[in-house]
């Protein structure tokens, strides 16, 4: 059997890379696909903590944040489109207007 | 029973200010002086079966509610009817009646919601001047005594449009807020005192108490009183209001400013007897300010212009005689004098009004002269009430003038003696100075005009010649009834207060006695009996003197008149004479010893400065507006730093969102 370790350093890799994708890409599609990676690694981290402990709440929890991406992804898209249509760029820095 | 006199009014008023703008003018001011003769009605009853009652317990009390109940502090809603007060509702009722009806034709002329705005006034006066009269305790009489003040002040305003109208209005009411705070003080004196501020209550305390020597509680809490009555009645150096309130429509001055709310203050020191006569040195000073308020209005009055501002001096200076009768210890006869003066100086105020009505609004004596043909009701009333003022035997102001005087002279106040008795030389002598300039010689038309009292001057000047006016009309048949009612009794009044000397009784006088002594216990009764039967006797030695002392006002009286007539009507140009030889005494009187300006100069200048500087450039600016801008600008100045946070940029917000979790998780996990 695969340790726990492995699952969580597998997690931990990835949650780094959206991480990493969130702060460093320049396309707003990108970074909610990053977003995303980091949304799955925490998935994978409970399901493994669930299926260590030998009960289901890790996967009922995966389903909660599974839907809650789905929303969040489609309003995601929805403000990005809307932003693309205002300013015609998908690279966050363009949208620094709303400050002092 | 007693609730009702006040509560008629009340009740005329309520409609006439919730309702009067739809009324027609014959509705409201009829509505509102039927509220005056029910009034006059239930007094009647009332005086009646007062009149039923023994000497000794003429009182009828009606206590309707505790009002406020504090620890030892326990008022309640109550009114009293006793001898004085009876004299006083009657006087109200009865006068303000008779104005209520006068007014229905003097103010014709006004639109119907403002005819009804003044009578609902006039109505919310008597109620609150009843109130006053019939209070039981200090606090009701005060509610009283802030409400006609209030309605004085109204009246006075009640042409609002005229800028000086409403500066009189606003003269008269601060003038009196100086005395009603001195008279507050009064009633927490008595209050800290005996514990009550029940009049009887007081009063039977204060009889159980010696005659105070030297200056106590008692002087002070009486003067602090005196010092209201200064306010209300126009007495020096709290007069000043009284002349100004002349602006108010003719009628108000004479019910409000000269009948009956003036005479509030002597009315007060009256219900107050007991206290007062246990405060000796509270009395020498009102008996000296009453004499000299007395003689210094009547010089005041004698040159001045304005028909109304004469009378109103006129006012001032037989409110100095009140006075000096209280002071004297003579309450008797100052209410008696009260009561004969609401009569003569109502006539001849509402005399005034009918000569004013007739000429249009001209006011100024200058422009009068040779009216007893045109208005021959106005001038045989005016006429009749001029010589009760200034005091001709039989008619009333003779009496109770010169009861006041005797008092003075036997309590041995010779010098206050003499300045009354001069004071009732210059009395006859301005009235009939307004007799002779306004209804005899030749109509004139001489004096610059003020251009408000009426426009069309110039032109009325051209086209008639002197003598012109035989157009002009006589008071309408309101205004006569109550010309002719209130110069009978300007006749008549005084006849039931003749004094012992020329065979009369005295009724006013015997009547009156119970409300000036304490409460009697039984057994007490006994001595105050004896007393009376010795003061009897002393009464009949002074006869002598009393018929000596009459004769001599009589004869002032009559010198006063004479003078004026040989002055006015004989030789015109001595009184320009005197004018021209003495320029600075005639523009001293004519600028009335120049108290407002000396008031303006030592109280409103100084305060408008210390407001104007201190309050608001200083304290409402700096201080208040600083305060608020300052909490304001550190707002400011901390969101100038704070707000360099806000970047706009995501990524910088992710960023620091991230580093707050991995700082928190550090923490939680290297702790």
């Amino acid at each position: 059997m695969i340790p726990l370790s492995h699952y969580l350093i597998v997690s931990a890799v990835l949650f780094a890379i959206g991480t990493a994708g969130v702060f460093l890409r320049r396309n707003l599609i990108t970074i909610l696909l990053s977003i995303e990676i980091m949304l799955n690694a925490v998935n994978l981290t409970f399901v493994a903590f669930g299926r260590y402990a030998g009960d289901v709440d890790g996967q009922i929890i995966t389903f909660f944040v599974m839907t809650v991406a789905a929303a969040e992804a489609a309003v995601g898209l929805a403000l990005v489109i809307a932003l693309f249509r205002h300013r015609e760029s998908l690279n966050p820095d363009a949208f620094t207007s709303l400050k002092w | 029973m007693l609730a009702l006199i006040p509560l008629f009014p009340f009740v005329g008023f309520l409609v006439n200010a919730t309702m009067g703008k739809r009324l027609p003018k014959s509705v409201s001011g009829g509505l509102a002086s039927l509220a005056m003769l029910a009034s006059f009605a239930v007094s009647l009853i009332t005086v009646w079966q007062l009149a039923g009652m023994s000497p000794e317990a003429r009182a009828i009390e009606q206590t309707l509610y505790t009002w406020i109940a504090s620890g030892d502090l326990n008022i309640a809603l109550s009114f009293r009817v006793d001898p004085l007060a009876a004299v006083m509702i009657l006087v109200i009722t009865g006068i303000g009646s008779l104005i209520h009806i006068y007014s229905t034709a003097y103010m014709h002329d006004e639109v119907d919601s403002e005819f009804a705005r003044y009578f609902s006034y006039l109505n919310l006066f008597a109620s609150f001047m009843l109130v006053l009269v019939l209070g039981a305790n200090f606090p009701l009489m005060f509610v009283g005594w802030e409400g006609v003040g209030l309605c004085s002040y109204l009246l006075i305003g009640f042409w609002f449009k005229k800028k000086s109208a409403n500066d009189a209005g606003k003269k008269a009411f601060i003038v009196n807020r100086v005395g009603d705070y001195a008279f507050i003080l009064g009633m927490l004196a008595i209050f800290a005192k005996f514990g009550t501020l029940d009049f009887q209550g007081v009063a039977s305390a204060v009889a159980a108490m010696p005659v105070e020597t030297g200056f106590g509680i008692l002087s002070l809490a009486t003067l602090l009183l005196f010092i209201g009555a200064t306010g209300k009645s126009a007495q020096i150096p709290l007069y000043t209001w009284l002349p100004d309130a002349m602006e108010g429509p003719t009628p108000v001055s004479a019910l409000i400013h000269a009948a009956t709310m003036v005479t509030a203050g002597v009315y007060m020191i009256g219900r107050n007897a007991v206290l007062f006569s246990h405060a000796p040195e509270t009395l020498t000073i009102v008996a000296v300010i009453g004499a000299l308020t007395a003689l210094m209005a009547g010089t005041i009055g004698l040159v001045q212009n304005d028909i109304k501002r004469v009378l109103a001096y006129s006012t001032v200076s037989q409110l100095g005689y009140m006075f000096l009768a209280m002071g004297v210890g003579a309450f008797g006869a100052g209410i008696f004098h009260l009561y004969t003066h609401a009569f003569f100086k109502a006539c001849l105020f509402l005399g005034s009004g009918a000569v004013i009505h007739a000429l249009h609004g001209e006011q100024d004596v200058r422009n009068m002269g040779g009216l007893r043909k045109e208005l021959p009701i106005t001038y045989w009333t005016f006429l009749l009430a001029a010589i009760a003022i200034a005091g001709v035997f039989p008619l009333s102001g003779f009496f109770s003038k010169d009861e006041i005087l005797f008092e003075t002279f036997v309590e041995g106040h010779t010098l206050l003696w003499t300045i009354g008795a001069l004071t009732a030389l210059l009395t006859a002598t301005y009235m009939f100075r307004l007799v002779f300039l306004t209804f005899h010689g030749q109509r004139r038309h001489e004096a610059p005009v003020a251009a408000d009292a009426h426009d069309s001057h110039g032109h009325d000047a051209s086209s008639h010649g002197p003598g012109s006016g035989s157009h002009l009309h006589d008071a309408p048949p309101a205004m006569a009834l109550a010309l002719i009612v209130l110069a009978i009794g300007s006749v008549a009044a005084g006849w039931i207060g003749i004094p012992h000397a020329i065979g009369g009784h005295n009724e006013l006088g015997a009547w009156l006695e119970p409300s000036f002594s304490a409460p009697r216990v039984a057994g007490e009764a006994t001595v105050s009996e004896a007393a009376a039967e010795a003061g009897e006797a002393a009464e009949a030695g002074h006869a002598a003197l009393e018929l000596t002392l009459m004769g001599v006002s009589l004869a002032i009286a009559i010198a006063g008149i004479a003078f004026a007539y040989f002055v006015w009507i004989k030789r015109r140009r001595i009184a320009d004479n005197v004018v021209r030889e003495f320029p600075g005494l005639h523009r001293l009187l004519l600028n009335k010893y120049y108290v407002d300006e000396l008031y303006d100069a030592t109280i409103v200048q100084p305060i408008k400065v210390a407001s104007t500087e201190g309050l608001w450039r200083w304290f409402d600016v700096r201080v208040i507006d600083g305060a608020v801008n300052g909490a304001a600008s550190i707002v400011d100045g901390s969101a100038g730093v704070l707000r360099r946070l806000q970047s706009g940029s995501v990524r910088a917000y992710a960023g620091s969102l991230f580093v707050g979790v991995v700082m928190i998780l550090g923490y939680y996990l290297w702790r």
